[in-house]
C-alpha cells in the first residue's frame, strides 16, 4: 500500500510539474539560485582535449561549447554556428571534402572579448599540434586544413570526400576554446597550462571560480551568455567522487544535490531509492544493443581446427532462415527488459536503435509467438521424428550450444531463453565464459567471441558518435574473424551479401542525410528482420536522475549529459 | 560376594567385543561428532531422497511467481509475498529455492565425496610407496612438492580450456564437467595425506612388529596391507573428511567465479553467487546455500574429529 501510494504520488507529481510550472521558468538571469550537481567520477581537468574522460567531457560542457551539438534524437542543432552546414545549404562542398561553419554575430567571451574565427582556427592548432597529444585527435582524422576565411567564418578541408564533415568543433568533445587563454599552451606545453586547464574562459552559461581537482568544483552564471534570461541558476556547485548509490540517494533519497549521473545500479535499487519521492529517475537511450548472434558457419568440435566456425562449412542448422527466425519469434522481449534492465533498457529489434533517422521502424519481432514459431518449423519441415522432444530434419537435431559472458544478467537472459527455446522444440545447452576471456580476442583460446565455436552467442555492441556507416560495414564479406588474420574481424556472424556490400559502398559516398538515413535503415533490415542473422533483444540505455524540483531535464546519450543546462530552472517546490 | 562371582563369570562367558563396537562407543562419546554424524545423514538424505518427494522441476522458470519470500516471513510481515506451495520462496525468475537447494546439494556432495575419495587413494597411495620403499622417497616427495605448489584456480581454468571439449563429446555437458572438477579437485588435494601417511609409515615401519614380520620373510604387498595400513588408519581417516570439506569448498569456490557448471545446473556456490546481488533484499537466497555448506563442512570436521579419537586405541576407554 505504502509503496502504492509513493509511486501514486511520483507520477501525480511528475504529471503535474510541466503543467504548474510550464509558464514559470521564464525570467531573469540567475533568479533560482544554486543549481548542485554530483558526479560519482570526479573531474581532473576542464580541458576534453587533454582528457578523453565523460566526466572531464561533461564537466567541461558546462564552460565551454563547441559550434553545433547533438540534441536527444541525435540530430544537430548549431550552438555557437549560425546554422548546421550541409550541402543543400551550401556550407558544406559537393565534393564533400570542404565544410564550413558562420559564427553567430555578436558572440562573446565571458571575459567580454568577441569570438573570432580565430578562435576556432586556434582551437584546431590547439589539438592538431604534432607535439601534444590530443585526446580528442579522432574527432579532427583527415583534416589537412582549416582557415579562416573572414571573422566569423572558418573553413575546414579533408583529405578525402568525407560524407560525415561532423567531426570537429561538434559536439561535447570539441568545443572552442579561446585562443587569447591558449596561447601559450600549445603542443609539449599543454599540460603546464594549468590556470587554463582548470579555468577555462568559454562561451556555456557558467564561469568557474574555482577548481579543486578530482573533488569539486564551483562556478558562477556568465554575465555574458548570449541568452540574457539563462541560465536560471545564480550558481552552481559540482560534485564529483563517490560511487553510483551514494549519488543515487544523494539525489533521490535526500535530496542533497540537484542532478546525479549514469547511476549504473540494479532496476530493483534504484526504484527503491525512487520511492522517497525526492527525485526522479531518468532514462535515454543510445546505441548499445544486447542481441544474440547466429553463427551461419559450422562450429562443429567434429571439424578441423581451421575449418570450425569458418566460411568452408555452412552450419547445418542456423543456414535455414526458419529456424533462426523462429528462434527469434520464441522469445518475449519485455519480459527480458523487466528482468535485466528495467527502466534502463527497451525492447528492440533493430541493430542501429538511433539516432531517430538510422532507426528503422522494424517493431514485428516485440510480440512472442511461440505457436507461430512452431507453426513455422513445422512448414520448414522441422519435426520431433524420433519423439525425444527435440526437433530435428535429415538427422540434423536442434541442440544448440549458446554462450556469453559470466555476468548475472546475462546468465538470467539464458535460462529464460532456453525455457522459450524448449517450447517450440529446439534443446540448448548453456555456458558462460569469463568476460576477461570471452572478449579477450586471443586467437590462442577457443571461446572468445570472435572465434565463435558454439551457435549462438550473446553480448551488447554500439557504435560510437552517431554515425553508424563504420558499424555497419562491419558485416562485409571477408571481414569475419578468421583462421589467416589471427581471428580478428567485426563480421561475427560470417554473414556475406553482395547486395549488402553494395550498400555500403553506397553508403561511404552518400552525403545527404536523408539518403543516408535510408540506405542505413534498409541496411539494418537486412541484417535484422529479413536475415534474422542478429536478433537483437534490448537497446540498453543510461539512467540519471534530478530532483523533482529541477526542470527541462533532458537527457542526451549523443552529447554531453549537460548539453541543455542553460535551460535548466527551479521548479518551485 | 557372592553377587560379585557371578558378574564375573557371566563376563567371562560373553563374546569378546567386537573392535568396531568399541570404536562406535568412543565415537559416541564424542558429542560434536554425534551431532556433526546426524546432520550429515539428514542432509544427505534431504538432498538424495529430497526431490523425489518434493517433485519440483529446479529449473522450471515461473516468472508470475517470482521473489516469494520464503513462508516463515510471512511471520514477521503480513504483507510479505509467501506462499505454501513454495515453503522457500523462489528466486528472481520464480526458480524454487527448495528444489534447486536439493538439487545443488546433490551435485555439490557428489563432487565432494568423488574428489575426496580419489584424493585419499592418490595420497594414500603415494605416502604408503614414499614411506615404505626408500629409493622411491625423494622422487615422490619431490613430486608432492611440485604439485602442492601448482595454483589449484589457474590450473582448473586451464584443464577447463584443454579438456572441456573432448570430455563434452564423450560424456555430455554436464558429465563432463563433473569428471573434469571431480578430477581436477581430486589430482590437486591429495598431497596432505600424502605427507601425513608417509610421516606414519617411516615411524611404524621401524617398529618391533614389523621388524618380526619382516623376520619371517613378510612380502611387501603383505606388509603393507596387513601391518601398515591398519596402523595408518586413524590419519587417513582424518585427512579423508577434511578433503571433503576442502572439495565441497572448492567447488562452491570454482561455481561462484562462474567457472564450474553450466549457469542453469545448480549447486550450493552456483545459488551462491546468484543470490549475492540482490542479498539485502532477499538474504535468505544466500543464507540457506550459505548455510548449508557451512554446516556441512563443519558436521564433517567434527566427525573426522571424533573418529580420530575412536580409532586410537590408546584414548579409547578413556
Amino acid at each position: 500500500m505504502k509503496l502504492k501510494t509513493a509511486l501514486l504520488g511520483a507520477a501525480a507529481s511528475l504529471a503535474l510539474a510541466p503543467m504548474a510550472y510550464a509558464d514559470g521558468h521564464e525570467g531573469e538571469r540567475g533568479r533560482d539560485g544554486e543549481l548542485k550537481i554530483i558526479y560519482w567520477q570526479a573531474p581532473s581537468i576542464l580541458n576534453p582535449y587533454l582528457s578523453g574522460g565523460t566526466k572531464e567531457i561533461e564537466a567541461a560542457s558546462l564552460v565551454i561549447e563547441p559550434l553545433g551539438r547533438y540534441d536527444e534524437t541525435g540530430a544537430l542543432i548549431p550552438y555557437l554556428a549560425e546554422e548546421i552546414p550541409t550541402v543543400g545549404n551550401g556550407g558544406v562542398s559537393e565534393d564533400l571534402t570542404q565544410i564550413t561553419w558562420k559564427l553567430k554575430e555578436g558572440l562573446v567571451w565571458s571575459d567580454g572579448s568577441p569570438v573570432t574565427s580565430a578562435d576556432v582556427k586556434f582551437t584546431a592548432d590547439y589539438c592538431m599540434n604534432p607535439e601534444g597529444g590530443c585526446a580528442q585527435g579522432a574527432k579532427f582524422d583527415g583534416v589537412t586544413d582549416v582557415s579562416v576565411v573572414d571573422d566569423l567564418t572558418v573553413t575546414v578541408t579533408f583529405d578525402k570526400p568525407t560524407p560525415n564533415p561532423y567531426g570537429p568543433f561538434m559536439g561535447g568533445q570539441s568545443p572552442i576554446i579561446q585562443a587569447a587563454q591558449f596561447a601559450d599552451c600549445l603542443g609539449a606545453k599543454a599540460p603546464e597550462c594549468t590556470d587554463a586547464n582548470f579555468m577555462p574562459i568559454g562561451t556555456g552559461p557558467f564561469v568557474v571560480t574555482e577548481f579543486r581537482t578530482n573533488d569539486v568544483w564551483t562556478g558562477v552564471a556568465n554575465e555574458n551568455y548570449r541568452d540574457a534570461s539563462k541560465p536560471a541558476f545564480a550558481s552552481l556547485t559540482f560534485k564529483g567522487g563517490g560511487d553510483a548509490t551514494a549519488s543515487g540517494r544523494a539525489v533521490l533519497e535526500t535530496g542533497e544535490f540537484d542532478y546525479a549521473w549514469n547511476l549504473q545500479l540494479a532496476p530493483d535499487v534504484i526504484a527503491s531509492m525512487a520511492e522517497a519521492g525526492v527525485g526522479t529517475p531518468v532514462s535515454a537511450f543510445g546505441t548499445l544493443v544486447e542481441r544474440l548472434e547466429m553463427n551461419l558457419t559450422n562450429p562443429s568440435a567434429d571439424l578441423a581446427e581451421g575449418v570450425r566456425s569458418t566460411v568452408a562449412e555452412p552450419h547445418p542448422f542456423l543456414s535455414d532462415i526458419a529456424v533462426r527466425t523462429a528462434l527469434s519469434m520464441a522469445i518475449d522481449r519485455e519480459l527480458l527488459v523487466e528482468v535485466g534492465y528495467g527502466q534502463a533498457g527497451r525492447p528492440t529489434c533493430n541493430l542501429v536503435p538511433g539516432p531517430a533517422i538510422y532507426a528503422s521502424d522494424n517493431d514485428a519481432c516485440l510480440t512472442q509467438d511461440i505457436a507461430g514459431a512452431n507453426a513455422m518449423l513445422d512448414a520448414a519441415g522441422w519435426v520431433d521424428s524420433d519423439g525425444d522432444g527435440v526437433r530435428d530434419k535429415d538427422g540434423v537435431a536442434l541442440r544448440i550450444l549458446y554462450q556469453t559472458s559470466t555476468n548475472a544478467v546475462r546468465q538470467d537472459f539464458q535460462a529464460l531463453i532456453k525455457e522459450w527455446w524448449s517450447e517450440i522444440g529446439v534443446e540448448t545447452e548453456l555456458r558462460n565464459i569469463d568476460a576477461s576471456v570471452f572478449f579477450g580476442g586471443d586467437p590462442g583460446s577457443p571461446d572468445t567471441f570472435q572465434k565463435f565455436y558454439a551457435d549462438v552467442e550473446m553480448y551488447a555492441n554500439n557504435f560510437d558518435g552517431t554515425d553508424p556507416q563504420a558499424y555497419l560495414a562491419a558485416y562485409r564479406c571477408g571481414n569475419e574473424p578468421k583462421p589467416d588474420s589471427q581471428w580478428q574481424g567485426e563480421n561475427i556472424n560470417r554473414f556475406c551479401d553482395p547486395a549488402y556490400d553494395a550498400m555500403i559502398d553506397e553508403l561511404a559516398t552518400t552525403a545527404d542525410l536523408d539518403r543516408r538515413g535510408e540506405i542505413a535503415r534498409a541496411m539494418n533490415d537486412m541484417l535484422t528482420k529479413d536475415s534474422m542473422t542478429i536478433v537483437p533483444l534490448v537497446d540498453r540505455g543510461r539512467v540519471s536522475a534530478h530532483a523533482n524540483t529541477l526542470g527541462g531535464v533532458i537527457l542526451n546519450t549523443w552529447d554531453s549529459e549537460l548539453w541543455n543546462v542553460a535551460d535548466w530552472y527551479r521548479t518551485g517546490n | 560376594m557372592t553377587d560379585q562371582s557371578v558378574d564375573t563369570a557371566v563376563e567371562e562367558l560373553t563374546k569378546p567385543r567386537n573392535q568396531w563396537l568399541d570404536v562406535w562407543d568412543q565415537f559416541k562419546t564424542h558429542k560434536g561428532a554425534v551431532v556433526g554424524l546426524g546432520f550429515l545423514i539428514f542432509i544427505t538424505l534431504f538432498c538424495a531422497i529430497g526431490p523425489f518427494v518434493w517433485d519440483v522441476d529446479p529449473g522450471k522458470l515461473d516468472i508470475r511467481n517470482k521473489d516469494v519470500r520464503p513462508i516463515y516471513m510471512a511471520i514477521f510481515d503480513g504483507d510479505a509475498k509467501t506462499s505454501w506451495a513454495r515453503p522457500m520462496g523462489t528466486d528472481h525468475l520464480g526458480r524454487d529455492i527448495m528444489a534447486n537447494t536439493m538439487q545443488g546439494g546433490r551435485i555439490s556432495l557428489a563432487v565432494g565425496w568423488t574428489a575426496m575419495i580419489l584424493a585419499v587413494l592418490i595420497g594414500t597411495l603415494v605416502g604408503v610407496f614414499a614411506g615404505y620403499f626408500k629409493r622411491l622417497d625423494g622422487l615422490l616427495m619431490r613430486f608432492t612438492d611440485l604439485v602442492l605448489s601448482l595454483p589449484i584456480l589457474p590450473l582448473l581454468l586451464v584443464m577447463m580450456l584443454l579438456f572441456r571439449d573432448p570430455l563434452r563429446a564423450a560424456f555430455g555437458p554436464e558429465q563432463g564437467i563433473f569428471i573434469l572438477i571431480v578430477t581436477g579437485i581430486g589430482i590437486t588435494s591429495w598431497m596432505q595425506t600424502a605427507r601425513i601417511v608417509r610421516g606414519d609409515v617411516m615411524a611404524i615401519k621401524e617398529r618391533e612388529f614389523v621388524l618380526a614380520a619382516r623376520s619371517i620373510g613378510t612380502p611387501a604387498r603383505r606388509m603393507i596391507t596387513r601391518h601398515l595400513l591398519p596402523n595408518v588408519m586413524s590419519p587417513i581417516m582424518v585427512s579423508a573428511t577434511l578433503g571433503l570439506a576442502t572439495a565441497i569448498i572448492t567447488e562452491s569456490a570454482l561455481s561462484f567465479l562462474g567457472l564450474g557448471f553450466p549457469s542453469d545446473f545448480p549447486t550450493w556456490g552456483k545459488i551462491l553467487f546468484d543470490s549475492v546481488d540482490r542479498m539485502t533484499a532477499f538474504p535468505e537466497r544466500v543464507i540457506w546455500p550459505g548455510l548449508a555448506i557451512s554446516l556441512t563442512v563443519l558436521s564433517v570436521n567434527y566427525i573426522g574429529d571424533g573418529l580420530r579419537d575412536a580409532l586410537d586405541p590408546r584414548i579409547r576407554g578413556q
